[in-house]
């Protein structure tokens, strides 16, 4: 089990200056819903910015049931 | 072996337009976010295949391994990883994932 700050730490690391909002979607520790608003995306697929997260999250991922995931430059907010 | 399903991932991948790899079938899906994901490509109305990685233990963790992402469904569009759920739904929202598929056909 894991809690949202564990998640939002690990994400403000790899992403400085980003704002990190993690809520536990289900009050379980295993599935969360995360946005990341960082303008280390600009100019990247979607899919290679959902792979920054997941990077950045590897040690957790496999205590990780579910992650929703929500990847915006401040730009497209 | 571990080659062996990395060779028919990459098979499926190519020989079908549409491929999503998802836990359970289209009828009796067996999680949340691969329902989802077949319920909107039911809705686009394209063919697309489905592999059950629940069955197969070895895709299960090849098909991570093949496109760099830990989750599962994935969506192959023409042997290109699209994305998971949440990407699949925004595409969708944005009006972009009908282009995308009709593309795949043409």
């Amino acid at each position: 089990m894991l809690d949202a700050e564990h998640i939002r730490h690990s994400l403000t690391t790899a992403f400085p200056g980003a704002q990190v909002l993690v809520e536990d979607s289900t009050g379980t520790g295993d599935h969360f819903a995360v946005t990341v608003v960082s303008p280390d995306f600009s100019g990247k697929p979607l899919v290679e910015r959902h792979q920054m997260v997941y990077r950045a999250l590897a040690a957790l991922m496999p205590r990780v049931h579910a992650l929703q995931l929500k990847t915006v430059t401040p730009g497209e907010q | 072996m571990a080659d062996d399903v990395m060779q028919e991932i990459e098979n499926e991948v190519r020989n079908n337009s549409v491929m999503i790899y998802m836990k359970g079938n289209p009828t009796f899906p067996q999680c949340g976010f691969s329902a989802a994901t077949v319920k909107i490509f039911q809705e686009i109305g394209r063919p697309f295949h489905t592999v059950d990685v629940l069955s197969s233990p070895a895709k299960r963790e090849a098909i991570k391994r093949y496109s760099n992402w830990p989750t599962i469904p994935q969506v192959y569009v023409r042997g290109k990883f699209l994305g998971g759920c949440d990407i699949v739904r925004e595409l969708h929202q944005r009006g972009e994932l009908e282009r995308i598929v009709d593309e795949a056909f043409q």
